[in-house]
């Protein structure tokens, strides 16, 4: 592949389309987003991931203007967009209830903003139609919102805030209220309209699988902070706290102390009874340092006798969770500790090779896992 | 059987509390003023083929001919139609107000507006009276804070007329209004906003709009009874205040004059059903064109 990758964050002479600098915002005693500062670039499509109440709203609609940051600056393009309006912003905003306008059908709808412009009545025609087309609504253009169904009605939203050819759209849980398999279709949807239209999107999100699939890079949040800003891969395979690591996917955490055994290798001590693990980390450790090895299950591989690996340990299988795909086993350590391998059923379940109570190996490679510090 | 029996039920009150009690009067209405009891002939003691052929349109001709009656109409109609508009623009933003103010107090404004319908309706317009007089305590103030010299002539006045009328259906005008107010959903607004709009525009292209029903409710619920008012102009009116309730009162008590009083009534049902039946019908097509 020739083509440059779009990383405009690991480029330092790139300048930011937004820019978050030390931002506090508090709501009475609350605070709801705590000192953050934060870069989100032209054409990114930037998904702030967190659980409720940890701020991702609150920093969505301090964007769209709904809420003025308590300390700290928000410039959009270099601007400090502190105390201008929501209706002054080139800024729009797609919400979570879609908040149609229900005494309008959807071609006026989608007109709204436009008309707000006072451009003449062709080119906002214009503009109608494309929109139409580019969301496949041209059949339901004369309809009221209770008409169409909620994916379509999702649509239109979409539709409506990128009428304005804003320089940055927000997205507030823009697929919360679609059903499994729709939700996967429209996030492709999403990605290829934000790639046609070039406009930098965000999203707010709390399913951190959607999270992942569409967005270029994702903020995990906690608590008004923000824990981590990479691209999706990076947080889930090099997550720089016990925090993002636990909350993205499934992970096993051991809890010990680290002794260097190596070039960037480190014994990690996490009983007693057993034989340290090796771990493979950039990040160094001191002796005797706490430590958490955090490591995927998809990465731990189980068997019958005791394998040829970096790391072994042998349990008994408590629980097998069978997700029809994939099958996650539990295997709880003579330690009391559970440890997850989750494995690809490639074979019908009748041949399962292990079955409750069996005494089986887990394993895992030493770059299997993160060392992380807390 | 039985789903037709539940069916019967409301359609038999309907029956008996509405279109029996009309066809009384309507009958009362084409019969002839008489010196007896009940004060007019023929009746059903005529035997039904004899009464039905005595009946006739006389009394609504009468109507025609003088021009007390379509004046009552008229003045009636002017002085309902300017209550209702002021009636919508005091109880509309007290309505928007409520819905808009915090949650916990919602309740407690919603029983405030409730509160004046725990005292009697006469008792209350009466209280305006000592209000509004000359000696009242509206004109004692003026007095005392220097705005007037002499007392202002409110009582007696349509002025009074459309004052009582506003105080006293002001609540019929905030309950819809404010329940439709109290169903929009915030985002609207934000949304609106957020494609341009000022506060205020927002205001005119979502809040309205969104909140017509509660409007048109509200001014139904206040014109029609406003229309056929009679205690409030007779207790706050002056002489020059011509209301139709005023008329068919007199008709009625002073002249006994049922069958006239019933043809007032018969009319007066009229104005008010021709109109909201064509709204109506114009809100259905509206609905099927919309879909």
């Amino acid at each position: 592949m020739a083509e440059t990758v779009f990383a405009p964050w690991d480029d330092p002479t790139e300048k930011p389309l937004i820019r978050f600098r030390n931002v506090t915002k508090r709501f009475g005693d609350f605070t709801a987003i705590d000192d953050l500062t934060l870069d989100i670039f032209e054409r990114e499509f930037f998904a702030l991931l967190g659980p409720s109440g940890c701020g991702k709203t609150t920093m969505m609609r301090m964007l769209a203007g709904f809420e003025n940051p308590t300390e700290g600056a928000i410039e959009l393009a270099g601007q400090d967009i502190a105390g201008v309006p929501a209706n002054k912003r080139a800024v729009n905003m797609m919400f979570q209830s879609y908040a149609l306008f229900p005494h309008l059908t959807v071609w006026d709808n989608i007109a709204f903003g436009l008309r707000r412009e006072s451009k003449d009545k062709a080119a906002i025609a214009a503009r109608v139609e494309e929109m139409l087309k580019l969301t496949r609504l041209e059949k339901f253009a004369r309809r009221k919102p209770h008409q169409i169904s909620g994916g379509q009605r999702q649509r239109v939203a979409l539709a409506r805030s990128l009428a304005k050819a804003p320089k940055l759209l927000l997205l507030d849980e823009p697929l919360g209220a679609l059903d499994a398999k729709l939700r996967e279709a429209t996030q492709f949807e999403l990605m290829d309209i934000q790639e046609k239209t070039g406009t930098t999107f965000v999203i707010v999100t709390h399913d951190q699988e959607e999270a992942m699939t569409v967005a270029s890079r994702v903020a995990v949040m906690d608590e008004g902070r923000v824990m981590q800003v990479s691209t999706p891969e990076r947080i889930y395979e090099a997550p720089d706290s016990v925090y993002v690591a636990d909350f993205i996917g499934d992970v096993n955490l051991l809890h010990g102390t680290a002794t260097p055994s190596g070039d960037e290798t480190y014994a990690v001590t996490w009983s007693a009874n057993e034989a340290p693990v090796q771990a493979a980390s950039t990040r160094s450790f001191s002796t005797g340092q706490t430590c958490h090895l955090a490591i995927r299950p998809e990465k731990v591989a189980i068997y019958k006798d005791k394998p040829e690996a970096d790391n072994a340990v042998q349990g008994k299988v408590l629980d097998i969770a069978y997700l029809g795909n994939l099958s996650t086993y539990h295997v709880e350590l003579p330690t009391g500790d559970i440890i997850k391998a989750q494995v690809a059923n490639t074979r019908r379940i009748s041949r399962r090779d292990f079955t409750w109570e069996d005494p089986v190996w887990v394993s895992w490679s030493k770059t299997a896992g993160v060392l992380l510090a807390e | 059987m039985r789903r037709a029996v539940l069916i019967a039920v409301p359609y038999f009150w309907l029956l008996a509390l509405f279109l029996i009690p009309f066809a009384v009067v309507f009958k009362i209405s084409l019969s002839d003023i008489a010196l007896a009891i009940p004060p007019y002939t023929p009746t059903a003691k005529d035997g039904i083929w004899t009464m039905l052929s005595q009946l006739d349109f006389e009394n609504f001709v009468f109507l025609t001919q003088d021009d007390l009656y379509w004046k009552a109409y008229v003045s009636s109609l002017q002085i309902a139609l300017i209550s209702t508009v002021l009636t919508l623009l005091v109880g509309y933003p007290m309505a928007y107000a409520m819905a808009r103010a915090p949650e916990q107090w919602r309740p407690t404004l919603l029983m405030l507006v409730i509160l004046p319908f725990w005292t009697s309706f006469l008792i209350r317009v009466y209280a305006w009276v000592g209000i509004l007089s000359g000696e009242g305590f509206l004109n004692q103030f003026l007095l005392w804070i220097g705005i007037i010299d002499a007392p202002l002539t409110i009582l007696n006045t349509n002025i009074a007329v459309y004052i009582g009328i506003v105080y006293t259906y002001l609540p019929f005008m905030i309950l819809p209004i404010y329940s439709a107010l109290d169903r929009l959903d915030g985002s609207l607004i934000e949304a609106a906003e957020d494609l341009g709009c000022s506060r205020i525009r927002a205001f005119w292209l979502v809040t309205i709009p969104l909140s017509r029903n509660g409007i048109i409710a509200g001014c139904f619920l206040v014109f029609i009874p406003a229309l056929g008012e009679f205690v409030i102009p007779s207790l706050l009116g002056g002489s020059g205040t011509l209301m139709i309730g005023k008329v068919l009162f007199e008709e009625f008590f002073s002249n006994r004059d049922w069958p006239v009083a019933s043809a007032v009534a018969v009319i007066l049902l009229l104005i008010l059903i021709i109109p909201i039946v064509l709204f109506q019908r114009n809100e259905q097509k509206q609905v099927e064109d919309g879909s």
